[in-house]
């Protein structure tokens, strides 16, 4: 028994871990918010499936089952996902330093918003900007591996990365001219870019989730794999893998799901390179461990923050993208620290 | 508008720099040097106060050009639109002004500088476009959004002055008093209607502190927003949740342009079914652009406040 508990325990530890912290930051998310409804009526209503227990009022059932339900679902997709999808870039462009955004979707992604919001039917605009950012960052990331793509051999992941650099700024540039010629489209764009869950409900849910689930199980599916590419493309060709197609997989599940993430938040930065680096601090380095649990520890991450973007200044709402790098540079820092004094 | 504009403003910053080979623009406008026949009170050169300090105005201007919608709709209003010969591309009232494609939140001195004016009258000032416009001869005034309605009327007084229309510039200040006065009188604050003012479909607000907050207190309104106030230059984006119990008797819908929002869209808002405003029709749609000004039509947009507000009362009633 004893034995048997110290072989699987540092990852099962953390997953057990993992999975309690996001049930905490799930019924924080439910519990906290800038109106206060009661804790006890809270758990009630979770037990009676959205019914409005009695003594609840209607309109408190409503905020729970229409804004802060579909609020926690989202920034808990939107986190698993930019978490998941930073992971999985890290590892088959070996660099630490690599995020979602790194191959032109948060450019595509602004353009295509910019381009809805400026010459797009104005009614419609709750419909036509994430479908409009969502389409743009696939476009982004499409033009950066169609052109980037390359048989340097050990280098390919570099040429990647270079062509996303320059598409990403080409694209950036498109979105700067289309905003100068319809300035009064600006204060919109730069709202949506700065990253918010402020509007989130249902339809949202719905945009993200199947994008979402398709590309996060398929890097599970592929996590073993993360660890051969990281070593290198010779190492890992010489022990039969199929670099190229693998990193084509990994490219389009990871621009998958974050194009699903900037389409229903915008772009919240910082989430993909903290939640992952985390992670590999508290289990070592495997992917095995790395890419579930960040999924685990994105969720909450990105939960626990959208509790903090509406209650800090409550009633008002702080941008999200803001406060992912507030508290989680420091975090980050503090991790750091600690790993290297254990070390 | 508030923050977000802010930074905006800062990403436009006009590369231009004055000078290179434009020719200087002539000093003096030639003709018309005598006082304009409808006002003989106005005399000149005159020294007016704007947001860049005083500006002293030599001749009767006859070449100006507005990058301000808000004094483009003033120097109409003061019967000074004859003098105007361009506007920038956001002027669009009233419809007689003489749109251009000039920016007011971009400018470039040198297409300024083309329609050869002897007077630039501008907003906002992202970089140096007064100096700038000086540097080549061409008198230019500041007048910066408004923080209250004392001093939008000031700028019409001081527009007045600076172009010859004195006496109707401060008709229309006595006019506009006497107008709000009476609205102010008509209006009930004891009936506590609460208000949530949109300025986007984020739920960016503007509290009490704000210009246009300031007319709705005029009214007696109770603004949802000024909970919020606190740190957010005036401008907090609210949460959905606070508006839903908040629940206030009138919604303002100041992104009808911008966002395309109506009544029938509020309504369609997850949980929003359930607000007073709502449920007893107290969602009114405003025109943007008068909203978002401190000139002239400030009246009848606090005429078209004043009438929801009794709506509204009507219906709690």
């Amino acid at each position: 028994m004893s034995t048997h508990a110290s072989i699987v325990s540092p990852r099962n530890r953390a997953t057990v871990i993992g999975v309690g912290v996001l049930i905490a930051a799930i019924l924080a998310g439910l519990l906290i918010g800038p109106v206060r409804i009661g804790t006890v009526n809270v758990f009630r209503w979770l037990f009676s499936f959205g019914q409005a227990p009695t003594g609840m009022s209607e309109q408190e059932a409503l905020i729970l089952a229409e804004l802060r339900l579909p609020r926690v679902i989202v920034a808990g997709l939107v986190g698993a996902s930019l978490a998941t999808s930073g992971a999985a870039y890290q590892a088959v462009f070996r660099n630490p330093l690599a995020d979602p955004y790194l191959l032109g979707a948060a450019a595509g992604a602004g353009l295509g918003a910019t381009i809805a919001v400026g010459y797009g039917p104005a009614g419609a605009i709750d419909v036509t900007v994430p479908i409009a950012a969502f389409v743009g960052a696939l476009v982004g990331v499409g033009l950066a591996y169609g052109l980037g793509r390359s048989n340097l051999g050990g280098r390919a992941g570099t040429s990647l990365v270079l062509a996303g650099v320059a598409v990403a700024s080409f694209l950036t540039a498109v979105q700067t001219f289309l905003q100068q010629q319809r300035s009064e489209t600006l204060r919109q764009v730069y709202t949506w870019i700065l990253g918010r869950l402020g509007t989130t409900g249902w339809d949202d849910v719905w945009l993200a989730l199947p994008s979402v689930a398709l590309a996060v199980t398929t890097l599970w599916i592929v996590r073993r794999l993360l660890d051969v590419i990281e070593v290198g493309d010779v190492e890992a060709q010489s022990l039969g893998l199929n670099v190229t197609r693998l990193r084509l997989v990994v490219v389009l599940a990871a621009s998958l799901a974050t194009a699903a993430a900037v389409a229903v938040a915008g772009l919240i930065g910082f989430v993909g390179i903290i939640v992952p680096h985390t992670v590999r601090l508290l289990v070592g380095g495997s992917y095995r461990s790395v890419l579930p649990l960040s999924v685990l520890f994105g969720a909450s991450f990105l939960i626990i923050v959208d509790v903090l973007a509406r209650t800090v200044a409550a009633p008002a709402e702080i941008p999200i993208g803001v406060i992912t790098a507030l508290v989680g540079a420091p975090f980050f820092v503090a991790v750091l620290r600690r790993n290297r004094r254990a070390i | 508008m508030g923050k977000p504009l802010g930074i905006l403003v800062a990403f436009g910053l006009a590369v231009s720099l004055a000078g290179c080979g434009s020719e200087e623009a002539p000093e003096r406008a030639t003709g018309s040097d005598g006082g304009s026949p409808t006002s003989g009170t106005s005399s000149f050169p005159v020294t007016v106060e704007g947001t860049n300090g005083e500006v002293t105005i030599d001749d009767r201007p006859v070449r100006i050009v507005s990058l301000s919608p808000t004094a483009t709709e003033d120097l109409f209003a003061i019967g000074a639109g004859d003098q105007v010969i361009a506007v920038d591309d956001q002027s669009n009232f009233p419809p007689e002004a003489p749109m251009t494609d000039l920016s007011g939140f971009e400018p470039n001195v040198e297409a300024i500088a083309g329609y050869q004016p002897d007077l630039v009258v501008f907003a906002t000032e992202p970089g140096d476009l007064g100096s700038s416009l000086e540097a080549l001869g061409v008198t230019a005034l500041q007048l910066d959004a408004a923080p209250t309605l004392e001093v939008a009327y000031d700028q019409m007084e001081q527009l007045g002055l600076a172009t010859g229309h004195a006496a109707e510039a401060e008709a229309l200040v006595v006019d506009m008093r006497s107008q709000v006065d009476e609205l102010v009188a008509g209006a009930d604050p004891s009936a506590g209607l609460g208000f949530y003012y949109e300025l986007d479909d984020t739920f960016y607000s503007a509290t009490s502190k704000t210009f246009i907050g300031q007319l709705f207190e005029l009214l007696g309104l109770e603004n949802i927003a000024d909970a919020a106030g606190k740190g957010s230059g005036g401008y907090p984006q609210l949460s959905a949740e606070y508006i839903i119990q908040a629940d206030p008797d009138l919604i303002f819908l100041a992104d009808t342009k911008c966002c395309g929002q109506s009544p029938e869209s509020v309504a369609q808002r997850p949980g929003w079914d359930e607000i007073a405003a709502v449920t007893h029709g107290g969602v009114v749609p405003l025109d943007e652009d008068v909203a978002q000004r401190w000139g002239p039509r400030v009246v009848e947009l606090l005429g078209e406040i004043a009438a929801a507000a009794e709506t509204a009362e009507a219906a709690a009633a």
